[in-house]
Formats: structure tokens, sequence, C-alpha cells
């Protein structure tokens, strides 16, 4: 049969949406599977006639209003969304200036402080929460949630300058030059030229540092033990897992609606991360 | 509008020497061209007055202020970029306000330059276009707008037609010279385009290697090459160039080239007098080498025997790629040319128009005539 070439398109188009769907199922079962447990009854969850693919009996909101009023979620929710806040500010802030330092001032040993600063990033968590328990104690921030401003950018501000490292080089110079020859001092050339063109960078970056301090777990679950000061991802775990007994239905719950901030973020700037400013500046 | 002094300047980088000594007077309003071969320190010598690069040695005045020290910004100057340089987020109009709102100038005061601006360079209904939607030729003209809404008292161009296509290159050049006539600004332009330099500039500046080779008019660069580098590099096609000696015969002085011998006129043989048996490269231009069916009756001396070996013809002209003995010329040539490829052909050549260089480098002008 001969097809013409826009029927071809189409058939490519549906080929390539086929391909995805295993990926799709891969990676959405977790979701499902915590969706519908979050729904069942505990009776249904424990039942060895259960079905875990389906929900048998009547769905209940029984875990999410548990969740919602007899547990702390509502305040782990506000500690988190401060925490990371904070944390991505700090983060943005720091990498910002960071990041336009090393790329377009030549200074003694820049480009060694470049490639340092995300070195820096390679060592693992598990190896630093220990000597930062002792920087944290000695703050004097051991048990509070304020220990964790200082913890995460550790983490963070390095892969960010790292992100806009590469976003900032792309710059051309004469787009500095011509800024330079229009008056701009090196603030407003950051301000004015840098942070806009580089805004799918600065997208990036800021969901990265937010999605790392939203989804840290190590260092909450070390450094802070009242529940009044804890996170959500650590707070759930310390409290709905009480000794050998796990409270399933809210655990999905819980992370189900802990995990609904990170979507939201995605959906709405994920056009943003992907389209390309930098069209246009030259020829 | 100022003029500009440069003392001296010399800028290196790392060990090497960019720009060697260099020592120009620019006049106010003066169209100025520097040209040159890729790498000659040209761009640099712009970029150093414009402040975007340190100098190692010398001086620049702008007006009556030295202004080695000063940041761009403060030197009045505005540049035009090889790349335009457009800002990719801002509009336009953006693009063209924004040195003006960095110097805080009122709003309508901003508007009405802009407006002005962009009448004179036609781009009035793309004012709030961003730079991606237009094309070559028109983001050229924001780069220059984004320039003359400053009214800055000197204009640098680097190079800023080598990315338009040839039709626009040549459209936008005669802009440029009566955008010049309009603004009555200083102007310096950098270009690797002889024809550029030429049609451009009331003042020529040939660079080579970081050095000034020589500074004149455009006529002045063209007719009277200081040396051979400089006859070479401006004219297109090329300056034939041919080694040759000086001999006296029947007290008469030739030049004899191997393959054919050329007689000296009369009025240029006292310079010459001295230098029998001196080993010289001459150069003669291509359209001063004429078929001979078809030259000038006042031309003097024997024709030179040549092999055609590639016939171009351009409609208006003919160049003829041709050779005699161990030379190979170019000429340009009647259109009505006989030549055909392979065969022989006889060529006139016009002595008057000979340049005479020394052998050994850097191949100064021999002295043929008297000028001011």
């Amino acid at each position: 049969m001969i097809r013409s070439l826009a029927q071809r398109k189409k058939m490519k188009v549906r080929l390539s949406y086929l391909a995805l769907v295993p990926f799709l199922v891969f990676f959405m079962f977790p979701l499902y599977w915590m969706l519908i447990t979050s729904f069942k009854t505990d009776t249904e969850i424990t039942s060895l006639k259960g079905i875990p693919l389906i929900i048998q009996s009547k769905p209940t909101l029984a875990h999410y209003k548990k969740i919602f009023f007899k547990e702390k979620l509502p305040l782990w929710f506000k500690n988190s969304f401060i925490i990371t806040g904070l944390v991505t500010l700090i983060t943005m802030l720091i990498s910002i200036s960071a990041a336009y330092a090393l790329t377009r001032m030549r200074f003694f040993g820049s480009q060694p402080l470049g490639i340092g600063t995300f070195l820096t990033y390679l060592v693992p968590p598990t190896l630093l929460f220990i000597p930062f328990y002792k920087v944290v104690g000695t703050l004097g921030l051991l048990n509070t949630k304020w220990s964790l401003l200082f913890i995460y950018p550790t983490a963070t501000v390095p892969f960010c300058t790292w992100i806009l490292i590469g976003y900032f080089s792309a710059i051309p110079r004469q787009l500095d030059e011509a800024a330079f020859v229009d008056g701009a001092s090196y603030f407003q050339m950051l301000t004015r030229v840098f942070l806009p063109v580089a805004t799918p960078g600065l997208i990036a970056a800021t969901m990265f540092a937010f999605t790392v301090s939203w989804a840290n777990f190590l260092y909450p679950l070390a450094y802070i033990y009242r529940h009044d000061e804890q996170v959500l991802t650590a707070g759930i775990y310390t409290s709905l897992i009480k000794g050998d007994v796990y409270f399933w239905g809210e655990l999905m719950a819980a992370a189900l609606v802990a995990s609904v901030p990170v979507v939201v973020l995605f959906a709405f700037l994920m056009d943003y991360y992907i389209a390309g400013l930098t069209q246009g500046t030259i020829k | 509008m100022a003029k500009v002094v440069i003392e001296k300047l010399s800028k290196n980088f790392d060990r090497v020497e960019a720009v060697k000594n260099f020592e120009l007077d620019i006049g106010d309003r003066e169209f100025v061209v520097l040209v040159g071969p890729s790498g000659c320190g040209k761009s640099t010598t712009l970029r150093c007055v414009a402040g975007l690069e340190e100098v190692t040695a010398g001086e620049i005045y702008i007006g009556d202020q030295m202004v080695n020290d000063l940041p761009p910004r403060d030197r009045n100057i505005a540049m035009v970029f090889q790349d335009y340089a457009l800002y990719p987020h801002m509009s336009v109009y953006q693009n063209m306000a924004f040195g003006l709102k960095l110097r805080k100038y009122a709003k309508a005061e901003i508007a009405q330059r802009v407006r002005e601006a962009a009448q004179i360079l036609g781009i009035e209904e793309l004012l709030h276009r961003k730079p991606r939607e237009l094309s070559g030729g028109q983001r050229q003209r924001v780069a220059v707008g984004r320039a003359i809404v400053r009214k800055p008292s000197v204009f640098l161009f680097d190079e800023p037609l080598s990315n338009l296509d040839a039709k626009l290159r040549v459209q936008m050049r005669a802009e440029l010279s009566k955008l010049h006539q309009q603004l009555q600004t200083t102007i310096i332009y950098v270009t690797h385009d002889q024809v550029e330099a030429m049609t451009m500039g009331t003042k020529i500046v040939i660079m080579k290697d970081g050095e000034i080779q020589q500074v004149g008019t455009p006529m002045e660069v063209y007719e009277y090459p200081v040396n051979l580098f400089v006859g070479g590099f401006i004219g297109s096609p090329a300056m034939n160039f041919i080694p040759a000696k000086i001999v006296s015969k029947n007290s008469k002085l030739y030049l004899d080239a191997g393959s054919f011998e050329l007689l000296v006129p009369s009025k240029k043989e006292k310079y010459l007098q001295g230098k029998t048996n001196e080993e010289v490269i001459f150069g003669m231009r291509p359209e001063n080498m004429q078929d001979k069916s078809f030259a000038e009756k006042s031309l003097e001396g024997s024709p030179v025997k040549t092999v055609v070996e590639v016939v171009e013809p351009l409609g208006n002209e003919v160049q003829l790629f041709v050779t005699s003995g161990e030379h190979s010329l170019v000429a340009r040539v009647d259109p009505r040319t006989q030549a055909r490829i392979s065969e022989e052909i006889e060529l006139v050549l016009n002595i008057d128009k000979i340049h005479i260089f020394e052998k050994e480098p850097p191949h100064f002008r021999v002295k043929t005539e008297e000028r001011s």
C-alpha cells in the first residue's frame, strides 16, 4: 500500500507513543499501588484473600482523615515548605552569584574552583552526616528543623552552580560586551541580561534544589527527633511505622499527598524547562 | 562628535603581540576603516578603543580625555558587533532603549530617540518583534539602531556586515555610508574586506601582524601602496607581482622579467638610474593589462605574449588568467576579447601604472614619482 508522507508521519507518531507504553506502566505502577492502597480499608489491606491491584470492598477516606487530623501531617507539610522554600532561595542566591563569577570573571584559581565545586557534590551524604552532626550540634541546632537550612545547601549549591555554569557559559560573550558598552554594570548585566536569557537554567536549578530538599530523608532522620520539628519525609516514616507495625493505608496516603507539590511544580515548569530561549541572539 | 587619538598602543595576549606600537590620529567626523587579514590586530585595536580590552602600553584619547582606565560605559562610544549581540529576551524597542534606560533617560526622550532611529533605519514596523523573529539584515539594522540612539561621540563597528549575504552587504554598505553623512559622527570600522574599506572609508588603515602598514585615503593606498603587502591586499583581483631585474641597454632602462622585457618610461628613469642590475619585484594591476586588439592607442611599450589558461567573462569585462614563462598573471580586459583557452594572446601593459618594490622583505616601494 502506498502511503502519503503525512500518513507516514502520523504512523510514526503513533508508533512512538506505543513505544512509551511499557515505560509508562513501569513508572506509574508504584503510584497506582499507593493510590489504591490508600483508599482500601485496613481489613482489605491485610486480608490474604485481597487482590492487590484492585479495590474490592468499599473505598474509604479513613486513612486520609487520620493523617490530617490525628497525625501531624499538616505541621510537617508546613515545616517542609518552610525549609524547602528557604533552602531553594539560599541555594539560588549562592549558585547564581558563584556561577556568574566563575564563568565571567577571570581570577586566580577560577577554573579549579569551578571543578572543585562540582567534586564536592560527589561526596556521599552517608559519609557526611556524621561530621555534619557535629557541626549542627556545635551550632546548637540539633533537634530543630533549622539545622536543615545549613545542611541541604551542601548538596544543592554545588549541583545548581554546576547547572548554571553550563547555562551561563553558553551565553555568548558578545552579549556581555554589548551590555557593557550600553552602560551596564556587572550586577545589571546579571539581572537584566544573564538571568532572563538563562531562564531555563534557573528553572532547572530551582526544580533540582526544591526536589532535593523536599525529598531528603537521611538528614532529618538523623538530626531531628521531636515530632513538632520534623519534616514530611522523616515525619511520615517515624510516626506511621511503630516498631514492626506498618500502617500501610496511612503510609500510602501520606506519601501520595507528600508527592503532590513536586508533581505540581514539574507540571507547571516543564515547558519553560525545555524551551530554549537563546535562539536569535547570534546571527 | 570627537576626535580619537591613539598613541603608541600595544596589546599583548600572554606572549603574543596582537598590536604593536599603533599610532593613529582620527579627526572629528572621519570614517576610518581598519583593514587587514585575520589576526592582524584590527579587532583588538578596536576593542582597546572600546575599553573591552586593557591596553598593554600606550594611550587612547577620545575627545580630549585619556580613556585608558575608563570602563566602556564612560567612554561615550557605541559598538556594533559582528554577530549583532542583540538581547534575545527583549523586543527590538527594548534592545534599542536598553542603553538609554541604564543611563536613566526620561521615558519620553527614550521613546522619541528610538522612533527617530527606527525611522532612519526603516525598522519602525519591527519594534515589537523579538530578535529571533528577524532576518539577518533586520538584526543588523537593529544592532546599528541600538548604537545610534545613544548619540555617542564615536561609533565602533566590528565587521558588522560579514554575516550578511553578498547582495545585502552591498546595500548595507551604501546605507552605512549614508548614515555617516547623516549623523556626522566619527566612525571606526573594522573589516577584512578591502572592498568595504575602499568604498566606505574616508581614511584607510591597512594592518598586518599587529602593525600599521599604511594610512591614507582609498585612492592613495590604491595608487601608491607603500609596500608589496598593501599592493597585494588592496584591489581585486590582486595586483600581479613579477620578479625582475633592472637592466641598462643602449642607455635605456628595462625591467627584465625573463620571459619579457619592459621599457622603463623616460619620466621614471631618473629614479631607477642608480639601481641597474638590482633585483626587484614589480607590480601591475589587472586592469592595467589590456588585450592588444582593444587597447588604448596611447599605451606605449611592446606587447607581452601570454598563453590563456582561464577565461572568466563577467559581462562588463573579462578576467583572463594567463601565463608568460614562469609568471602567472591576471588581466581584466575588454569584453570583446577573442581570447581562447590555450591560445596565445598579446597583452599591453600600462607601464605608467607600474609599482616597483624591493626584492627583500618588507618589500618597500621604490620611489618612481613625486607626490605630495
